[in-house]
């Protein structure tokens, strides 16, 4: 693992920083900011699902959209392709946007209602010029099927079509432009629990045959485990643990991902019975005013008075497992 | 003997589409002081057969066809659902706790007031006397500062702690029954263990009945006893927690656990078997079993004879189901 030359990767997002200011009054005078996410490094290699996970407000969306440059960030560079996509001007960031694809979490909301389905699937075609108009039909009859839709739909607008469905028309609408990368920002949580699987499966195929790599974020950590080589645990806007995803579940070292683990109930009544549970005390501070020092210690148990006072940072404990913790 | 006894439950809904057959013939029993879960995707008809229960269904355009709900040696379903007898029972010896404590809560009354509504009305007291109440019971559901929080006002509670005063008035009446529908559903995962830890406590201490309805395997997996699993309206497979898990015999139920990935699992170890299809339309149900068309288990006798009652399978286990499914 650790003899990959930084060739192999795709993404390389170092220091990343979003804060977003908080403004009172008149003048919108800047009282604050909301550290969305705090100095973020990872990398995602070619062909490989890097899993990022968290509970709401962790930063983890947030993330993903810097990526896509949806926000511009702080600080930080996020480097794909070899270039620093961070730095390149809104009106060039186009062309660069066309090899990312994003796939989001509600199948009802990010899809146009009054736009037909092979439409919403063929526009970025044509917003990039990939396409003739004869082309165009062509390129969405083969994405349907792709995504196993039935392209005698396409006329059809997006309340015809079930979750699971319209969740596979924006699977097709990602990989309109063959995208080397996708970001992936929890597109199972809306859906059915028997459908979920379908969409698992799918993402999983069209990684193998198309040779996608995924940003995938999901707050489930059973369903990032199962799909992802790699997965990052981030708790208020940081990256607590970052490991291979057996390895995660397997030698946690994180207190935090401790809890996370052990917070998640498992199907399986008997294996439940002899589980430790780790219940954590209180709730997830606010991003505004983050504690000082590492951002868990107050609800750790492991914590003593240096993890009030610095930052840990994210150091690699052996064979690409990495940690932000000094008691680990 | 069993606290509460449903029978036969059928809950119709006349929509301008036509006839939904919300819930179509549901039995199940809840015993004393059992944890018990009510397990189904979306639209099955578990939070329809509860509110039902509690003769909360809004009339029209819904309205309960047939069946029993034998409460105390009373049936519920006789009673006007705002009449007297219904009002002494609801709110007090059967309570409910509903998934979003954002809306179940009323804004604009305080904290204090809502949780003393119900003592006042149901268990008599004076004013002064609820109060203190309302400040133990929510320090017995941990919210921090009782004393002073009982005077704030929902939007000053986080998500988890609204969740909790939620709790403090399901218990406040020392119900007999505690019906939880979707209970953790919009928090977290680490405050959602925080909340079914609490309940369960509770439940244990106060010697409570707890009905949890969820589409979460793993939560009732963790703490129910009993399991009954729904689809399209009906209940087709029922059985103590080790047996359903274990043992599970009815396609469907089969189907379900074999879609969900399981944390721990070793990443790329096995691909999801997803269920494939979706579920019927309510409008228009098949006349033989509503799984047929998603099931790969069926024989000839499913396509022409009606949806099998449900039989013994083993002790306690009942499926709907034709077909015997030996072993997971």
């Amino acid at each position: 693992m650790m003899n990959v030359s930084q060739n192999d990767e795709i993404l390389q997002v170092k220091d990343l920083k979003m804060y977003f200011p908080i403004t009172r009054g008149l003048l919108r005078r800047k009282v604050g900011d909301i550290k969305a996410v705090d100095e973020v490094t990872f990398s995602i290699k070619k062909h490989e699902t890097l899993g990022l996970v968290g509970e709401s407000g962790c930063g983890k969306t947030t993330t993903g959209r810097c990526v896509l440059r949806l926000y511009q960030p702080t600080s930080g560079s996020i480097i794909f392709d070899g270039i620093d996509i961070s730095k390149v001007p809104e009106r060039k960031i186009k062309s660069h946007r066309r090899d990312m694809g994003a796939i989001f979490q509600d199948p009802f909301g990010s899809l146009n209602p009054r736009q037909s389905a092979g439409s919403i699937v063929g526009d970025p075609l044509k917003v990039h010029n990939m396409a003739s108009d004869a082309e165009l039909k062509d390129r969405v009859i083969e994405l349907f099927r792709i995504v196993g839709l039935d392209p005698s739909m396409m006329d059809r607008v997006p309340h015809e079509f079930s979750g699971g469905q319209r969740q596979r028309i924006g699977i097709a609408r990602a990989l309109a432009c063959s995208p080397s990368l996708i970001i992936c920002d929890e597109p199972i949580s809306a859906l059915d629990v028997s459908i979920q699987a379908q969409i698992i499966n799918l993402l999983e195929e069209l990684q193998e045959k198309l040779g996608l790599t995924y940003l995938f974020i999901a707050h489930d950590l059973a369903v990032v485990q199962h799909i992802s080589d790699r997965v990052a645990v981030m708790y208020l806007g940081r990256i607590m643990e970052l490991t291979d995803s057996t390895e995660l579940y397997e030698n946690p070292l994180h207190p935090y991902t401790k809890a996370l683990l052990s917070a998640i109930p498992i199907p399986d009544p008997v294996a439940e019975r002899t589980r430790t549970r780790i219940v954590l005390k209180g709730e997830v501070p606010s991003p505004v005013n983050p504690p000082s020092g590492c951002h868990f210690h107050p609800r750790c148990s492991l914590a003593i008075k240096e993890c009030a006072q610095v930052r840990p940072p994210l150091r690699d404990v052996g064979n690409g497992h990495y940690v932000s913790c000094i008691r680990v | 003997m069993a606290l509460l006894e449903v029978e036969g439950l059928k809950t119709y809904f006349h929509t301008e589409y036509g006839l939904v057959k919300a819930v179509d013939g549901v039995s199940f029993q809840v015993n004393r002081g059992e944890i018990l879960g009510l397990v189904g995707e979306s639209g099955c008809g578990k939070s329809v057969s509860i509110l039902s229960v509690m003769q909360l269904i809004p009339i029209p355009p819904g309205e309960i066809v047939a069946g029993k709900v034998m409460f105390d040696g009373q049936d519920l379903v006789k009673y006007e659902p705002n009449g007297r007898e219904m009002r002494a029972i609801r709110g007090s010896k059967i309570t409910m706790i509903f998934q979003e404590p954002m809306t179940s809560l009323n804004p604009v009354l305080t904290i204090s007031r809502q949780l003393t509504e119900s003592l006042e009305l149901h268990l008599d007291m004076d004013r002064e006397a609820a109060k203190e109440r309302a400040i133990e019971l929510l320090k017995m559901v941990g919210v921090p500062d009782a004393a002073r929080r009982v005077d704030d006002y929902p939007h000053q509670f986080s998500g988890g702690m609204r969740q909790r005063v939620m709790i403090a008035m399901a218990i406040s009446c020392n119900p007999m029954i505690i019906f939880a529908d979707e209970p953790t559903t919009a928090v977290d995962v680490t405050t959602q263990a925080q909340l079914l830890e609490l309940m369960k406590d509770l439940v244990t201490r106060l010697d409570t009945s707890l009905v949890i309805v969820t589409h979460n395997l793993g939560v009732v997996a963790r703490y129910a006893q009993r399991i009954y699993v729904m689809y399209a309206g009906r209940i087709i497979e029922s059985g103590l927690s080790e047996d359903i898990f274990e043992h599970p015999r009815h396609p469907y139920t089969i189907g379900l656990l074999n879609s969900v990935p399981k944390l721990g699992e070793r990443h790329g170890a096995r691909k999801l078997v997803p269920i494939e299809g979706l579920p019927p339309n309510l409008i228009q149900m098949p006349p033989t079993c509503a799984f047929l068309a998603r099931c790969t288990h069926k024989v000839k006798r499913c396509q022409t004879e009606p949806w099998p009652a449900m039989r013994a399978v083993g002790d306690q286990h009942y499926i709907s189901c034709f077909v015997d499914i030996k072993g997971k």
